[in-house]
């Protein structure tokens, strides 16, 4: 390891340039806010290559005493499933700037600085080795997301930022007192790894994992608790939006996987039927409400809810390829999703509508945008050659291994994906624009092409090249598996050749014990 | 290392195109055809070293490793991919060469070259895949290429649809696709073709228990599973029964991408998946009849869609859903070399017979109708003339290479078996409509009084040289490839050990005996009905009013479709949204909200700040506490 502090670096430096924007004159905020922006970028880029792919270890380990008494302490440290979230991040700040650059039209400082504090706090997530210093910064990213929500917001910002809080807030507190639970049952440690080792009773494990639930299901969001979300969107600007869908939407499906899955390995299996259900259930629903909308921003964030049921379905397999899936489809629905919002932020800027029937024929006046937005609409229904098709088809493939029946209702989702895509791109895209708003329909500019040419890149370059993501991956998640789930460790690994159905039908009955019938009953109704 | 540019060249193209389209625009096909007749040149270098009995193997790189799942792009070329290679590149060329004249002006020349030098890629890809996975990429990117130029005229509203449509319906096709994959990969552990064949022996006792979940027993051969999930996915790519309904429409796309990807490559990709697989459809009797069966029902209800419809792109498009019937058949019962030669021979015709619709058609300044043409042999003789080759080839005239490749595939099924001589006679019958349909094409277009638009009628001429080569060398080969013997070259890919290919003998000369009879009485009946009696048709048309129509209308399976599954879908989607999503759930949420906010405004009351309330509050508290300590 270098002796260089780089996650400090990381999550420091945007807190610093949120400081600096406030000092800033005038005319250069932007440009000071972008610089930051594009420094941490340049700063996270080298953990790349520095990263030692062969290890599962925590890697770049900052350690310092923060408060000695209650050993809480600053703790930091990335693995192969946090590096590729870190990394999408650093990459997507730089473009919310720059498609902020002139649709902000009050409050411009405040503004950058609250996307920079943002950032801080979501690397901070990603990278927190302690359980307080994660809450820190867990509940840190909700004050700059309610103030981008409430001050620049649309026409009903108020009532979508207070949802959008209490909702979290709600699930939050649960988290609080789950830490605390760990802290005293676990050896007085707020030591995530710590914790991660130990062994709680079965019926504590259930408790607390209710409470990650309360909180990371919000956060993904998962059925029944998203509605929170599509007002969230529609209210919200653009690089709020992008915030919103490619980053904060991960810390859920992160929890899971970070939380969850490695210190609840009882309680987590217990509750696969639950969670297998339910993320069904939202690919399938979502995909649904998607077909209904008229609003491009609805239509995403339904979309939205949609694929991260294709996360937690792949996180819950407990084998490796349903579980790297899952961290795949994390960043891939991060750049895609994060792509769509911005390809729908321009035309707000020039139409000042996000209705699908204002946006009719884009691509005679502008075949740039169209050819973007066709781009991330394949992508985003999981068009092979592109990223999204690597993470769905791994997670299909892991779900194939628990279930024939849950993998062919998954991939009822990805049906309904190309119908609602493609129908709104044949709505938005092609046709023949109306006269009225033909004048303000530019192309996309040079600033604009910036914003989006990196995602395109990503989305052709993940989608062919995935591996290299994916050996970064493997001991991190093989130490999850092994940690969860021993012997489906095993069946990941080996496929009992030409004996083929009989792991499934065990591993259809194995979680259905005694704690079964209650979780049915609290999960439908576990609402603040 | 070298064929690895048989794909690599059309995808340069399409990068140059993509890139820079906007500056190469009117001279895209300097970038586009040049890459595409190398490719050409080099299938052939590959096709003559397969002949020689080799099996060229060309690992690539390593797409994903997760666990077990560990996928490799790779090349392999055996017999079956060389004869592919040429079709693919051969017609591929020539389309190429077809654009020059036909998108000539065009505003989206150079984006049409980009996008059929991608479809070319794709279509390499897909023939030359090692594996099912790289099988299943490429079978998407195909479809994405017919999307994209279906949608070639984006301004069109029926363009659009047609696109969206056909993706959607290919899209439930490839759920079917998926599954089998990933159960190949489940129960082989692997998705290499070279893998998986020599395990399937091991497998043979293997079956899956289909209703296990729901506590019933439903045992179920794992190869019929696997056979008839993959087949899903050919019935949505080759256009059969029931999904069969995006072809038509796919016409909508300008006519070369009719005849190189909606009738001579993409279509055929589910009949080249079948016969690529044949070693696990022939593990499979119950998937192998219903192959046959989806395959005689497609070629019976094309043929008699195909009698009546008036665009005579969509003549043309129905008789290719029957063909593609007639290819799925033969592979369903077993005869995959006469499906495989078939669909070389109608690669040649049916490309020949789009790419003559597309001459009348920009002859005629973008007339489609039938019942505006007329009388026009004379003033397009090459057209006329080629033409007619092509529809004697599909009406399995005797000599040309239809008649040859329907031929085998009508012997090779009589032979099979009581299934296979029942499919006969539906073949023998649909042999007699394709006569009958493809020869009032000709007479209706070409004979008889012109109905032309008398503007353009005037000015009536041969188009371009561009346009009339690339007729003329597919005229050739509509007749030739019936003398190369491809069935012999192809017969021992599917040679699995198992018994030799079928006797002929006089049940042969019998059956040919028949087709022939039958394709020579349609083009008599054709003759009678268009041109010794131009009012019969009218006559007949009433006097069988509801076939009439219903064959008009495509027996209403669209309609059927739209009533069934795409409003109800619309429909509970916005009613799910509108009752459910915002009414119970977001109605939970801010009821919930509200009971709080309600909660609070009554404790509010309670504190009222008045010393006299909080006096009587505790005063009633002692009273109730004492009642409560005494009682």
């Amino acid at each position: 390891m270098t002796g260089f502090p780089w996650l400090t670096v990381l999550v420091v430096l945007p807190l610093a340039g949120a400081i600096a924007v406030f000092a800033a004159n005038e005319r250069s905020i932007k440009v000071t806010a972008l610089a930051v922006a594009v420094a941490n970028l340049l700063i996270s880029l080298p953990l790349w290559w520095l990263f030692d792919a062969s290890s599962g270890e925590m890697q770049f380990v900052e350690s310092a005493r923060w408060i000695p008494s209650l050993s809480i302490n600053y703790r930091l440290g990335l693995d192969g499933i946090s590096l590729p979230l870190v990394l999408m991040t650093t990459v997507l700040m730089p473009l919310c700037i720059l498609i902020s650059w002139h649709s902000i039209e009050i409050r411009m400082r405040s503004f950058m600085a609250m996307l920079l504090i943002m950032e801080s706090a979501m690397i901070g997530v990603f990278t927190a080795l302690d359980f307080v210093l994660f809450y820190v910064f867990w509940e840190a990213m909700l004050i700059p997301m309610y103030l981008l929500i409430g001050i620049w917001g649309g026409p009903n910002r108020l009532y979508a930022a207070i949802k959008f809080l209490l909702y979290t807030l709600a699930g939050s507190v649960l988290l609080l007192v789950a830490i605390l639970v760990l802290y005293f049952q676990g050896g007085q440690t707020f030591d995530i790894l710590q914790l991660s080792q130990g062994t709680y009773s079965h019926s504590l494990q259930f408790w607390l994992f209710l409470a990650f639930f309360a909180a990371f299901a919000v956060k993904v969001p998962m059925f029944p608790f998203h509605t929170w979300l599509p007002d969230a969107h529609v209210e919200a600007p653009t690089a709020g939006s992008v915030i919103l869908a490619s980053v904060l939407l991960k810390m859920g499906t992160y929890g899971f996987l970070r939380f969850s899955l490695p210190m609840l390995p009882d309680a987590s299996q217990a509750f696969t039927p639950v969670m297998v259900v339910l993320s069904i259930v939202a690919i399938i629903y979502g995909a649904y409400m998607a077909l209904a909308q008229s609003d491009l921003k609805k239509l995403i964030a339904y979309s939205s809810v949609s694929h991260m049921g294709f996360v937690t379905l792949g996180l819950f397999m407990f084998n490796i390829q349903g579980i790297e899936g899952a961290v795949m489809q994390m960043v891939n629905h991060g750049i895609t999703t994060g792509g769509l919002f911005l390809c729908v932020g321009m035309i707000y800027e020039r139409t000042h509508s996000r209705q699908i029937a204002d946006n009719t024929g884009l691509t005679k006046p502008m075949p740039r945008y169209a050819t973007f937005l066709v781009i991330f609409s394949l992508s985003s229904l999981g068009l092979p050659g592109t990223n999204s098709f690597v993470g769905e088809f791994m997670i299909l493939a892991g779900a194939f291994l628990w279930s024939k029946i849950a993998t062919a209702f998954a991939l009822l989702g990805i049906i309904l994906a190309a119908a609602y895509l493609l129908w709104m791109v044949q709505r938005v895209a092609f046709g023949v624009p109306d006269p009225h708003i033909l004048p303000k329909l530019r192309d996309v500019n040079l600033r604009e092409m910036i914003t989006v040419v990196p995602l395109v890149v990503l989305i052709f370059v993940i989608g062919i090249f995935p591996n290299p993501i994916l050996t970064r991956m493997h001991p991190s998640v093989e130490k999850v598996i092994a940690r969860v789930f021993p012997p489906a460790a095993e069946h990941a690994s080996v496929i009992p050749r030409m004996t083929p159905f009989t792991p499934s039908v065990e591993r259809i009955t194995a979680p259905t014990g005694p704690m079964f019938s209650q979780e049915t009953k609290t999960a439908s109704e576990g609402r603040p | 290392m070298i064929y690895a540019l048989i794909p690599l060249l059309p995808l340069t193209a399409f990068l140059i195109l993509g890139l820079a389209g906007r500056h190469i625009n009117a001279r895209a096909h300097l970038v586009a055809v040049p890459a595409v007749l190398l490719s050409l040149a080099l299938s052939v270098g590959a096709f003559i070293e397969v002949a020689s009995g080799s099996v060229i193997s060309l690992p690539l790189y390593t797409w994903l490793t997760s666990g077990t799942l560990d996928i490799h792009i790779g090349l392999h070329i055996d017999r079956l991919t060389a004869v592919m290679l040429l079709l693919v590149t051969g017609v591929s060329s020539l389309v190429h060469v077809y654009t020059i004249g036909y998108m000539h002006g065009d505003p989206g020349y150079a984006r049409f070259f980009g996008y059929i030098a991608l479809f070319t890629f794709s279509m390499l890809m897909l023939v030359l895949a090692d594996n099912l996975l790289q099988l299943f990429v490429f079978w998407e990117a195909v479809g994405l290429c017919s999307y994209l130029l279906i949608g070639h005229w984006y301004e069109r509203a029926s363009a659009c649809a047609a696109a969206t449509k056909a993706f959607l319906v290919n899209r439930v096709g490839d759920f079917g696709f998926m599954l089998g994959l990933l159960l190949v990969w489940y129960s082989f552990g692997s998705l290499n073709y070279l893998d998986i064949f020599p395990a399937l022996h091991e497998a043979t006792e293997v079956t899956m228990n289909l209703l296990g979940p729901f506590g019933g027993t439903w045992e179920v051969s794992v190869f019929t599973l696997i056979a008839l999930l993959l087949f899903t996915g050919a019935v949505g790519k080759s256009a059969q029964v029931p999904l069969h309904v995006w072809l038509p429409d796919a016409m909508e796309g300008p006519t070369p991408i009719s005849a190189l990807i909606h009738a001579a490559t993409m279509v055929t990709a589910g009949v080249f998946m079948v016969a690529r697989l044949a070693p696990i459809y022939n593990l499979s009797p119950t998937a192998m009849s219903v192959v046959a069966i989806t395959g005689a029902v497609t070629m019976v209800l094309g043929a008699t869609i195909a009698l009546t419809q008036t665009d005579i792109k969509r003549v043309v498009a129905y008789s290719t859903v029957s063909q593609l019937g007639y290819m799925i058949m033969a592979c369903g019962l077993g005869a995959y070399a006469s499906g495989m030669y078939h669909l070389l021979t109608h690669g040649a015709f049916k490309a020949l017979l789009f790419l003559g619709c597309g001459s009348v058609i920009i002859a005629l300044h973008h007339e489609q109708d039938m019942r505006h043409m007329g009388g026009l042999k004379d003033k397009l003789p090459i057209t006329y003339w080629t033409f007619v080759v092509g529809s004697l080839a599909l009406a399995g005239f005797p000599l040309t290479a239809g008649f040859f490749s329907k031929d085998d595939i009508l012997v090779s099924a009589w032979s099979s078996g009581d299934l296979g001589r029942t499919l006969t006679l539906l073949g023998l019958l649909t042999a007699l409509l394709t006569a009958f349909y493809s020869f009032r094409l000709v007479f209706v277009t070409f004979w008889g009084t012109s109905h032309v638009d008398p503007h353009h009628a005037e000015h009536l001429h041969e188009p371009s040289r561009t346009i009339t080569t690339p007729l003329i060398i597919l005229a050739v080969f509509s007749v030739l490839t019936g003398y190369l013997g491809i069935p012999s070259f192809l017969e021992p890919i599917f040679q699995t050990g198992g018994e030799p290919a079928v006797p002929h003998g006089s049940d042969g000369l019998m059956i040919m005996a028949a087709a022939t009879a039958m394709g020579l009485i349609g083009m008599a009946a054709a003759y009678y009905v268009y041109v010794l009696n131009p009012d019969l048709p009218e006559r007949l048309a009433r006097q069988w009013g509801r076939l009439y129509r219903g064959s008009l209308n495509k027996w209403y399976v669209d309609e059927a479709y739209d009533c069934l599954f795409v409003r109800p879908t619309l429909a509970a989607a916005s009613k799910l949204w509108k009752h459910v999503d915002v009414h119970v759930i977001d109605g939970t949420v801010n009821g919930i909200a509200r009971a709080i906010t309600w909660g609070g405004w009554l404790l509010r009351l309670v504190q009222s700040g008045q010393t006299q309330h909080y006096a009587l509050a505790m005063a009633v508290g002692i009273v109730v506490l004492t009642a409560y300590l005494l009682l």
